[in-house]
């Protein structure tokens, strides 16, 4: 069996036409319905900042504007594309893809529902479930950094060049921090795969949102997680890829039509994935209450009550995305490496290194109150030193000879 | 499906080689190095090892080639090389030593000494019961290999150590010292701007 498949009963049987079948069927509707994600997301990021502006937002196409992204996605469809003419052809024309299919890909891992009957067999509303798990957001938004980087360059042109490399810069600083952000996660669940963390959120009652969710063990990945996936997807108040004061457009100036519209859209679906993936690890995924008046086995329970739950969360983290997009100003370069560099890494590492003292603590039966004191005043330790060697801004340095 | 997937990912790897020697664009080289790992990174999954797959798609495809590009970038080396040798003999002694290595790997290939008893897929290796081989590599890792982890993470902090105190020692006129390291990559990326 390949691994990458992962723990989903459905596979335990073997692999026949039906397990195919479902598989196809699962890949075929989360394909859909991120799609619909993306362009229902962005309609309500129109709506909320034009509410939080005091303006309208778009109100034309569909009920309260809900088609404006269509009718814009169509448009973008039937535009002219052009290339420009110093532009490398091949690299130009594959970059757009490389930027979309990771962007999709990293949908895959995350846990939408529970375990379903589907057709006689039993299988996890979720397309797969690695072994590596969390590790295959960091592979594709890795693979992602590409169409980013290769779309500024394959432009031929200064302004793509510059916004590539600071993206490129960007991406990868931060990278960093998110991958040990997600340790905070790993050291309690002791897995990597999301399912099985999923699991360990599992809701036993309204106590289980602070006793069984990883958002308050794990308090400080969880905020060095939101603000890294914030810088990760080019959100504002990260989006120097963008700035267009600097930059005229950032790494897609050169692209038009619907090679500009798949950026567009990769952009979306990332902050979309990357809130998925910030529910799945430490909000509980699809864990909630069940609807106590029917049947635990019931279709309502199984089906409609865990992605409802997951719906929920998401959403209320995309609105927070859209209420940082509509509230902060956009940070300065250097600022951005600082506090990618200076801040969020050393802290993910010191989170990392409290996290382990207290799992092992509570593993083998420490005083919690004695344990995370001194864990935390370790750390708190290590930081004052690193502080203490932190050059100060104007401070003249000797030089090394 | 198994050895369907494998020719698939061979033929990737190879063909992503032959693009890295053949390609006259290094940025067109460096994607076809990315091609390369990553078909490699496949061949690694259809061994039953998915930590060394994701190790080698986000450590060597994504980060490092990425560091690649940046420099071929940040140097504006990205345009086609002519074809002319500088070091006379290069061509030859470089398809001499191919040639050797090929041969090598064919004879070690062939022989149980050097690439350890064959395992049959699937089996579980002895001492097992740590579940999958994320669990494997990490109880390794840090039990029997501990010593040669920390001596390995003490090499890479040094190499980090004297990358800064070179880039230091040339970079003296340039850059203010309490500039972050995105500064300096504003300031190439202003130099290069000046330059176009």
């Amino acid at each position: 069996m390949i691994p990458i498949l992962g723990a989903d009963p459905l596979f335990r049987d073997g692999i026949d036409g039906t397990v195919v079948l479902i598989v196809i069927v699962k890949t075929i509707i989360v394909f859909t319905v991120l799609l619909v994600a993306v362009m229902f997301y962005v309609w309500f990021m129109r709506k909320v900042i034009a509410d939080m502006q005091n303006r309208i937002g778009p109100q034309r196409a569909g009920p309260f504007g809900v088609l404006q992204t269509l009718a814009d996605g169509i448009k973008l469809f039937f535009k002219e594309q052009s290339s420009p003419e110093c532009a490398d052809p091949p690299v130009f024309r594959l970059a757009p893809y490389l930027a979309i299919i990771p962007a999709f890909m990293a949908f895959a891992i995350v846990p939408i529902g529970g375990l379903v009957p589907v057709a006689g067999r039993q299988t996890y509303l979720q397309l797969a479930d690695p072994g590596v798990g969390v590790l295959w957001l960091l592979m594709m938004s890795g693979i992602g950094l590409y169409g980013v980087m290769l779309a500024g360059w394959a432009s031929g042109s200064k302004y793509p060049l510059l916004g590539s490399v600071r993206a490129s810069a960007q991406l990868l600083s931060y990278e960093a921090a998110l991958g040990l952000a997600v340790v905070g996660v790993l050291v309690h669940s002791g897995s990597l795969s999301t399912r099985t963390i999923v699991d360990q959120q599992a809701w036993t009652g309204i106590g289980s949102i602070v006793s069984q969710w990883y958002w308050l063990p794990a308090i400080g990945a969880f905020v060095i997680f939101c603000i890294s996936a914030i810088a990760e997807t080019n959100h504002p108040p990260f989006d120097l890829v963008e700035a267009e004061q600097e930059l005229v457009g950032g790494f897609h100036t050169e692209y038009t039509g619907i090679r500009f519209a798949i950026f567009f859209l990769a952009e979306f679906m990332n902050v979309i994935t990357m809130s998925a993936i910030a529910v799945t690890l430490f909000l509980g995924g699809p864990a909630g209450p069940a609807l106590g008046f029917l049947a635990a086995d019931s279709w309502v329970n199984v089906w409609v009550m865990p992605v409802f739950w997951f719906t929920v969360k998401l959403l209320v983290l995309l609105y927070a995305t859209v209420w940082i997009r509509a509230t902060l100003p956009r940070l300065r370069y250097d600022q951005l490496m600082a506090l990618g560099w200076k801040y969020l890494i050393e802290l993910a590492f010191l989170w990392a290194m409290i996290s382990g003292v207290v799992v092992v603590g509570a593993r083998e039966g420490w005083n919690r109150w004695v344990t995370v004191p001194a864990a935390v005043a370790g750390a708190g330790i290590v930081l004052a030193v690193l502080w203490a060697c932190l050059p100060r801004r104007g401070e003249p340095v000797e030089e090394i000879r | 499906m198994i050895p369907v997937l494998f020719f698939l990912a061979a033929a990737a790897t190879l063909a992503g080689a032959l693009g890295v020697v053949l390609a006259r664009n290094p940025v067109h080289a460096a994607l076809f190095l990315v091609q390369t790992l990553i078909g490699v990174a496949v061949l690694f999954l259809l061994q039953d090892a998915e930590l060394v797959a994701a190790v080698q798609v986000i450590v060597y495809a994504s980060a490092i080639v990425v560091l690649f590009l940046f420099v071929i970038m940040l140097l504006g080396v990205d345009r086609a090389e002519s074809m002319e040798d500088r070091v006379p003999y290069q061509r030859p002694a470089a398809i001499a030593l191919g040639v050797i290595l090929l041969v090598e790997l064919l004879v070690l290939a062939g022989h149980e000494w050097a690439t350890g008893q064959p395992t049959a897929s699937g089996v579980p290796l002895e001492g097992g019961g740590f579940g999958g081989n994320v669990e494997r590599v990490a109880r390794v890792l840090f039990t029997d290999f501990l010593w040669a982890f920390e001596i390995t993470s003490v090499l890479l902090v040094i190499a980090v150590v004297g990358a800064v105190v070179l880039a230091r020692r040339s970079g003296q006129r340039g850059a203010p010292i309490d500039a972050p390291e995105g500064a300096d990559e504003g300031d190439a990326g202003a130099a290069e701007e000046a330059r176009v």
